[in-house]
């Protein structure tokens, strides 16, 4: 069942186009990912789901109800974590999220119900009236999405949710955010980590405001033009230099162990190369296979679009 | 709806409570202001230097010039010899009044005739100089008097004489029996002070939202418009209640100027008062995007309400144009309430009018405000 669905969608500021040609459909279930560097348009469009801006072009619909007709309707179904923390750092954890519980008109006793595991689940029990503004970048984002839940959305929109937050705290995020999904929680979440990438169902990749390419991690990996190869050795940067520019070299990474290189045909390249690195006097294992993460997936696709 | 409301006001008392900034600047602040307004705001004068320069030195000139001794409005400063002198008196600021007495003064009195007495006066301050000058004239019309007197009484004795006709001036202050300055600037001073306090407290507080991100948060939550705006005005309009009585309470015990009138009036004229201003609050945060916007928008709209409001320029002096412009000033119709009740105690049956003008006042800033918040980012 889809419940998320964006066609067309842009925004301009001044004339210049934050966001365009915005297509996707967010499934029941998913956690779909909006990926791109920074100015890539993520927030706008984020944004513009939440009925907090609207846009130029285009339509969005969010569990049936058109956002654009009916943006407080469909505030109902969703919830949004804005990238800045938007709790009130004067108020202690406890207080914020009441606050948000009595804006939702969510009764006393399902408050009750839910605080206590949302807070167990994101260890945050032992800070209850501790001060919003006390709470270290992590836990401010955990309790912006304890907030953010505590109306039990159908929707949760997370604005680079995990931007400046320490690797435990991560973790926990995503611990939850897995939870949600399993409950039936669908959720859209921007970022610009891309191991954070890998980890959603599907993604769209955002590059200058305009959508590249959208699908899972898997098929867009598969995407991937000609094989990649990662040659192990200890004088990596030498390798890299070797082998730069050489015909059928498409791309080359550093790696910590070597170097990871993109050809465009691996059976016809490899001997080519292996005795180029042999007259540079560079010894190295025969290349093996490599799996292509997002990172190497995103350098390659963009880098082909310049070229 | 009321869960949504209630949460918010609590919010906002919670925020107030914890704030302690606020709560120094809501109670100190302003009774000291009460205090020097009371004690620096006054335009009565008092020791006016003065400096004399005595060409006559006779008996009736040094009877004159003992009068300006004795009186607390004049001190004299230096007795000149020379006009140099009275002209450096007064260029190095140790005096702004002249009196001199040219040769001749007695002689051209006994004669029966008018004696002309040279004033010179500082006219920097053209204030306190006119008031110098109208207490002078008081002191010099006295000495007239009394030596005109003087030689009716003398001349009686010789034989039956004419009396001169004379109109005489008989005061009755009403309200202000002393014409004490504090009466007339203790309920103003109540006025002024709630105006800037809740104008800037109110667009302050919306646009601090604002600027730090809990507005953004606030947008996806299905709170309305108005109850978000009653939920950020409903504390200030309380604050405003509270520091009426505070300073209203605070200056008339500590100057002792007096309530003659009926409280519930002057409630009815504060709480309409309160609205207008929470409504300039609320229209000066529609129009800023950071605090110190809002800030500098709050100095230039609170400026010229304060000239115009009649707090201390009489509005009836100023330009037809200005005149006009002093009805869109909800402080202009509080001041009229705050002193008729205080010292006046006149009745609605004729404050009704400015009443009415805070009312409508209150009404078009709000809705227009209300109309402008928008629940959006664009």
């Amino acid at each position: 069942m889809t419940v998320v669905s964006v066609h067309g969608l842009g925004k301009s500021f001044a004339g210049i186009a934050a966001a365009d040609g915005m297509d996707f459909d967010v499934e029941n279930g998913e956690i779909f990912g909006l990926v791109g560097p920074d100015g890539a348009g993520k927030t706008t469009v984020m944004r513009m789901l939440a009925g907090v801006m609207r846009p130029d072009r285009g339509s969005i619909v969010i569990d049936g109800i058109d956002v654009l007709a009916d943006p407080e309707a469909a505030k109902q179904h969703l919830s949004y974590m804005p990238q800045r923390f938007g709790l009130y750092e004067d108020l202690t954890v406890d207080e914020n999220i009441r606050f948000y519980a009595d804006l939702f008109e969510v009764s006393r006793k399902l408050r009750a119900e839910r605080t206590g595991p949302l807070l167990a689940a994101s260890n945050m029990e032992p800070f209850r009236a501790r001060l919003a503004g006390q709470l270290s970048g992590g836990m401010k984002q955990k309790l912006g999405l304890i907030c953010a839940l505590i109306h039990t959305p159908r929707i949760l929109l997370l604005d680079e949710p995990t931007t400046g937050v320490d690797p435990v705290s991560r973790r926990d995020f995503w611990r939850i955010l897995y939870g949600l999904r399993e409950q039936g929680v669908t959720i859209l979440i921007s970022t610009a980590y891309l191991d954070e990438a890998e980890r959603c169902t599907r993604l769209a990749l955002l590059h200058h405001g305009r959508q590249r390419y959208c699908d899972t991690p898997e098929r867009l990996k598969a995407m991937m033009p000609g094989t990649l190869v990662s040659f192990t050795s200890r004088q990596a940067r030498a390798v890299r230099d070797a082998l730069e520019g050489q015909p059928g070299v498409l791309g080359l990474l550093l790696y910590g162990d070597g170097v990871r290189a993109l050809l465009d045909d691996a059976a016809k390249r490899v001997p080519g190369l292996m005795a180029r690195l042999a007259s540079a006097g560079l010894d190295s294992e025969p290349p093996r296979p490599a799996e292509p993460g997002i990172e190497d997936l995103f350098v390659a696709l963009l880098k082909d679009e310049e070229s | 709806m009321w869960q949504r409301l209630m949460r918010m006001l609590v919010k906002e008392l919670l925020q107030l409570k914890r704030d302690r900034w606020a709560r120094f600047h809501l109670i100190v602040p302003p009774l000291v202001q009460m205090l020097i307004f009371g004690y620096a705001a006054t335009f009565e004068v008092y020791h006016v230097g003065t400096v004399v320069l005595d060409r006559d030195n006779s008996q009736e000139s040094r009877e004159l010039l003992s009068r300006f001794s004795f009186s607390d409005r004049f001190r004299v400063v230096r007795i000149a010899h020379t006009d140099a002198e009275v002209a450096e008196a007064i260029d190095h600021d140790d005096a702004a009044l002249a009196i001199v007495i040219d040769a001749g003064f007695a002689q051209t009195l006994r004669k029966g005739q008018p004696a002309p007495l040279q004033v010179i006066v500082d006219g920097t301050n053209s204030n306190t100089a006119l008031l110098a000058l109208g207490y002078l004239n008081l002191i010099v019309e006295r000495y007239s008097s009394d030596y005109l007197a003087d030689s009716l009484v003398r001349a009686q004795a010789a034989g039956p004489v004419q009396q001169p006709v004379r109109v005489e001036i008989q005061q009755r202050p009403w309200y202000n029996p002393d014409f004490n300055g504090r009466w007339f600037f203790v309920p103003g001073v109540v006025g002024s002070l709630t105006l800037v306090l809740v104008v800037s407290l109110t667009a302050i507080a919306i646009v601090r939202e604002r600027e730090v991100g809990t507005l953004e948060q606030l947008m996806v939550t299905p709170i309305r418009n108005y109850e978000y705006i009653l939920g950020k005005t409903v504390p200030f309009f309380l604050i405003g209640l509270a520091e009426v009585c505070l300073v209203a309470l605070f200056g008339s015990l500590w100057f002792g100027v007096p309530f003659v009138g009926n409280p519930f009036i002057l409630l009815l004229g504060t709480v309409l008062f309160l609205f207008s201003t929470l409504g300039i609050g609320l229209l000066v945060s529609t129009t800023a995007r950071t605090q110190q916007q809002a800030f500098a928008t709050n100095f230039l709209v609170l400026n010229p309400m304060f000239t115009l409001s009649g707090f201390s320029f009489p509005i009836a002096s100023m330009p037809q144009a200005l005149q006009w412009l002093t009805y869109l000033d909800p402080l202009r119709y509080y001041l009229v309430v705050i002193r008729a009740t205080f010292l006046k105690g006149v009745g609605l049956d004729l404050l009704w009018p400015d009443m009415l003008g805070m009312g409508v006042l209150g009404l078009v800033l709000l809705t227009v405000s209300v109309l402008r918040f928008k629940k959006s980012l664009d």
